[in-house]
């Protein structure tokens, strides 16, 4: 079996098999944190984002079969990335004839592992999700393509989540995949000129990500990490955008409350949170990003608000009390700006608390 | 990747409807667009259709072929025109077809070529 070992695997030779267990982690860690980076990567050139899952899918399956025997390479991200592409390029080779046949492994790992520099994996993440806002896409479905390609969320949870049947949601998405290659979408951050049209989708799906509760779905974690990860890369990558700043503040300022949210597995609600749980690091690094948003003077959008009151709420760890009136200021802003359910519940339940209550 | 934007839009039907000097404007406009389109070596054809009044249209109705006079469908607005372009993407596509002349008029669809016939071979 020596010859079907790549390069620059670890754990080969001598080293006993790692067992089925081992390797099943190893590829399922792999998937919930690749996942979208890998299809981004694969779907960039031809925009084929089904042929994309497709090879993905069968990295994965290979994985498992050749990691039980080679062990678990050293970058496994890259791994699959490689097998991937090979198998993309089959398939890209006999098209039209799309054949389901396993690959043969000989072949596969005829190429060069070792040489591949983790690091330099480029993240086209971004570009995958203009994409999928484009406006040639159905709008209904834009937001569900990029939780389900970006973020490697099952499109029957997506339809959960959406409150559609999940044969429904997987048509539009499978409709929408097609419709990016046969119209010609480019993978690419639109100009100026383009952006304010397809930004609120993108901001909306990362919000999305962090906000709907995936936490509760299996094999689901890290997407909290991933959706702050990507709201500053878009902050950033936009530079001059105040609604991107405010969600990355938002993201940062509501991940630090994360330590106090459970104690001892219970749901402890904001109000009743240590704020000494807090995580410091992440509240100065929202409030950075928030004056970041404040400063370019525009007026002030939904994610803006939304972090300005999350920045009142930690607030809490400095001074010991909550500011009420600003809370509510910022409340009925928000409700002005975003008539959403839950800013109107969250300004009544403000509003009928005294403001004693909020006093510790 | 091939697109053909697809020019739709109103006819002006009776004599006098535009004058002169409109007329000549719209084609002005319609010579900048093609030579734009020329210039930046995109452009593969481009032909403004005469009017429907001129059109004749072959219905297959059972085992008879009928010639009949008029357009195949009814609508207020007409296919007036398309241009073939050669570019790398839709966002490009969409660049050119927003700049047509009638999209004033009417609305412009974008379409990729799914293949094309050249040098005796479908090509995609």
């Amino acid at each position: 079996m020596d010859e079907l070992i790549p390069e620059g695997t670890e754990g080969a030779g001598e080293t006993a098999a790692p067992s089925s267990l081992e390797v099943r982690a190893a590829a399922e860690r792999a998937a919930r944190t690749s996942y979208g980076r890998l299809v981004a990567l694969l779907a960039a050139q031809s925009r084929d984002i089904l042929l994309a899952e497709d090879a993905l899918a069968d990295a994965f399956e290979q994985a498992l079969r050749t990691w039980a025997v080679a062990g678990v390479p050293a970058n496994p991200e890259a791994w699959l990335l490689t097998v991937a592409r090979h198998r993309q390029l089959d398939v890209l080779r006999s098209a039209p004839v799309r054949t389901s046949a396993p690959l043969e492994e000989g072949k596969t790992m005829a190429f060069d592992l070792g040489a591949i520099d983790a690091d330099a994996i480029p993240d086209k993440r971004l570009e995958l999700l203009f994409a999928c806002a484009h406006p040639a896409i159905a709008a209904d479905v834009r937001i569900p393509l990029m939780l389900h390609t970006v973020f490697g969320i099952e499109a029957a949870s997506i339809a959960d989540a959406f409150g559609i049947p999940a044969s429904t949601m997987a048509q539009r998405l499978v409709r929408a995949k097609r419709r990016v290659r046969a119209t010609g979408i480019s993978f690419a951050v639109p100009t100026r000129a383009d952006m304010p049209q397809r930004l609120g989708f993108v901001l909306e799906a990362i919000y999305g990500v962090y906000t709907i509760d995936w936490e509760s779905l299996p094999g689901i974690d890290g997407l909290a990490a991933e959706s702050l990860y990507l709201a500053v890369t878009v902050a950033a990558l936009l530079e001059t955008e105040p609604e991107a700043w405010g969600l990355a503040a938002l993201l940062a300022l509501s991940s630090a409350r994360a330590p106090a949210r459970f104690v001892d597995g219970a749901f402890v609600p904001f109000d009743q949170q240590d704020p000494r749980r807090w995580d410091a690091t992440l509240i100065r690094e929202g409030e950075a990003y928030l004056r970041r948003a404040h400063g370019m003077g525009q007026p002030l959008g939904r994610f803006q608000l939304e972090a300005a009151i999350q920045s009142v709420h930690c607030d809490r760890r400095r001074t010991g009390s909550t500011d009420r009136e600003a809370l509510l200021r910022l409340y009925r802003a928000l409700v002005s700006v975003a008539p959403t359910e839950g800013a109107r519940r969250a300004l009544e339940a403000v509003e009928a608390t005294p403001s004693d209550l909020l006093q510790e | 990747m091939r697109y053909t934007i697809l020019l739709h839009y109103p006819e002006m039907m009776a004599q006098g409807e535009l004058d002169q000097a409109a007329i000549e404007q719209g084609q002005a406009a319609f010579t900048r667009y093609a030579t734009d389109l020329d210039s930046a070596g995109v452009l593969i054809s481009a032909e403004v259709l005469a009017p429907t009044s001129a059109t004749t249209t072959l219905v297959s109705v059972g085992e008879e072929l009928r010639i009949q006079d008029g357009p195949f469908a009814d609508t207020k607005e007409k296919l007036g025109g398309i241009f073939v372009i050669d570019v790398g993407d839709l966002d490009a596509a969409l660049g050119w077809a927003k700049q047509a002349p009638s999209v004033q008029w009417g609305p412009i669809e974008v379409r990729p070529t799914g293949t094309y016939y050249e040098n005796g071979a479908w090509t995609s």
